[in-house]
């Protein structure tokens, strides 16, 4: 049982807010919130995966971005070819993220520090400029999705209602199995790795292929990510993996607390929100925004997170 | 030699210039604590790096238990039951006391693609390494972060975690460096107690502590090896005074 601090209280609001948002809109009639946090939750998934890596792997991965392209592809390549089945094309989009993060991972885990970023950085590149290049799939204009994956009537995922809540069930079901991850003798080893990678080595692990199924695992959570917003946008298109989604996907879990549970999920919440309501009020809402960030990586080093956690005096130990 | 443990046959090691290892031979009993000295820059922390599998030799043979280990990676090494501390501190900081040893308990209990039980539940791993922290006097520390004990805890956590995987020999990298006197005289007493169950290769600085605990020393100078014995020989080794011994006790 969580004590309950304002940590926990306020991420626990913040679950129960999204849980009731559809009945929000439902009374309200605001669609476009709805279609919003689709994306917001779709988005922190792929955070969620990131925070894997980066946050309790402490592998600076810069081109997180590509398995959102790999898995959205996936889906959109099929469907252009006429198979709309979600059964064939989730465990596709799941599976080439995973062999994409499986080379990847095979060859720039073999590095470190800032030749990590540079090859991963480099490989998400290679990626958009791949799809860039499937003149068949639309090219630079990308590829619009007639259908959205079919799910034999089980659920549809054209019925925003219903599909704003099964991205939630995923993410929850993702943050779940994170929780299990980082928790188990696997992620004792990855956090090890994090802490210590020479000392890791030292009392007999091979760190190498446990720190490769951390990435394969964070890739293919991100293709899920990659599939569902490929249905939420109806649409794939290079931009999906540009290097700059990749920095906006460092940039959530940072702000929202590295190597946290809740804290991409709370990141790219506010991210976004921040986005929406400035790029309301001012065409120039980056000079605002960029700021903002700057202080809080500054200044809270945990991220929002880690200010929540703040909230509740610590015990000393010493 | 049939009771050696380990066995070290001109083992060369040459960093551009300079021979940090020229052909150093060596054994170490079972059962024995064998200690290496030798002013700095001997090479001492060189020949400890090779025996682990930080470094790979340019030369030369080892031989464990009767195996040659010389092209083994370091977890092998470590899974044949060879562990060593680091003579500087190299722990886990964000860990608590007790995560760092189950962690070591951890390395030596089967692969670790374990993804669903929390490891921190785990008796199979707890309770070694709760008895290990308890061996080296740190039971009321286990669950303090890493980073808030003392720079003498961390040197007793070292030991604990390369003890925590039932070594067969433990590899000691000057684990009395920085200590005061008071920590100084409660590592000795522990590593006397230790060499009654672990065969130890011990590098140390603190001449009163090597002579108090070793069996046989092996003095190492410039990367050579220039007398191995029992301590009373290696005293009265002529060629020790003058290399080293000489500037100790003048020191002293």
């Amino acid at each position: 049982m969580p004590a309950l601090t304002p940590r926990n209280v306020i991420i626990a609001a913040v679950l129960i807010a999204l849980l009731l948002l559809p009945v929000f809109v439902a009374f309200t009639g605001k669609i476009f919130m709805l279609t919003l946090f689709t994306r917001i939750i779709i988005l922190a998934l792929a955070a969620v995966s990131l925070n894997l890596i980066l946050g309790y792997g402490g592998m600076m991965s810069f081109g997180h971005a590509a398995y959102l392209g790999i898995g959205g592809y996936a889906v959109g390549i099929l469907a252009h070819e006429g198979i709309t089945s979600g059964f064939v094309q989730w465990p596709a989009a799941l599976a080439a993220s995973a062999l994409f993060a499986l080379v990847i991972g095979a060859l720039s885990l073999r590095t470190r520090g800032v030749y990590f970023i540079m090859i991963t950085l480099a490989f998400a590149q290679m990626a958009y400029y791949a799809a860039s290049g499937l003149a068949r799939y639309g090219g630079d204009d990308g590829l619009t999705i007639n259908t959205r994956s079919q799910f034999a009537g089980l659920i549809n995922l054209s019925n925003k209602t219903a599909f704003y809540y099964l991205c939630l069930l995923l993410l929850f079901g993702c943050i779940y199995l994170v929780w299990r991850l980082v928790n188990s003798r696997f992620g004792m080893v990855i956090g090890g790795v994090r802490s210590n990678e020479v000392r890791m080595r030292a009392i007999g692990f091979p760190t190498y292929r446990y720190q490769l199924a951390c990435f394969v695992i964070a890739g293919t959570m991100c293709g899920l990510a990659g599939a569902l917003l490929a249905n939420a946008t109806d649409f794939v298109s290079p931009s999906m993996m540009y290097w700059t989604r990749s920095g906006d996907l460092i940039i959530m879990v940072v702000l929202g607390g590295m190597g946290s549970l809740f804290g991409p999920l709370i990141g790219t919440i506010a991210l976004l929100v921040l986005e929406e309501a400035l790029s309301g009020v001012t065409e120039y809402w980056q000079i605002i925004l960029g700021p903002l960030l700057l202080l809080i990586v500054l200044f809270a080093r945990g991220g929002i997170d880690g200010i929540l956690r703040s909230l509740t005096p610590k015990v000393r130990h010493g | 030699m049939a009771d050696a443990l380990l066995q070290v046959e001109s083992l060369s090691k040459r960093f551009g210039g300079v021979l940090a290892s020229d052909a150093v031979t060596l054994d170490v009993k079972r059962g024995e604590l064998h200690a290496v000295i030798g002013p700095n820059g001997a090479g001492k922390t060189t020949l400890i790096s090779q025996l682990s599998g930080q470094l790979r030799p340019d030369a030369g043979r080892i031989r464990f238990a009767g195996g040659d280990i010389t092209a083994l990676p370091q977890f092998r090494r470590s899974a044949l039951g060879l562990a060593r501390s680091f003579q500087i501190t190299s722990l886990f900081l964000d860990f608590s006391a007790l995560d760092n040893v189950a962690l070591a308990v951890q390395a030596h209990a089967g692969h670790s693609f374990r993804f669903w039980r929390n490891a921190r539940n785990e008796a199979e791993l707890r309770q070694p390494a709760r008895a290990a922290l308890e061996r080296v006097g740190l039971g009321s520390r286990a669950d303090w972060p890493a980073s808030a004990l003392s720079h003498g805890e961390h040197r007793q956590l070292e030991l604990a975690m390369a003890l925590a995987g039932a070594p067969r020999m433990l590899l000691l990298d000057e684990p009395m460096a920085g200590m005061g006197p008071d920590d100084s005289a409660r590592m000795v007493a522990m590593l006397r107690a230790l060499k009654q169950e672990v065969t130890i290769l011990l590098i140390e600085h603190d001449m009163e502590a090597v002579f108090a605990l070793a069996d046989r020393i092996t003095v190492l100078v410039y990367g050579r090896v220039i007398a191995s014995g029992a301590p009373a020989e290696i005293r009265a080794n002529a060629q020790v005074r003058e290399a080293y011994l000489g500037e100790q006790e003048a020191v002293s």
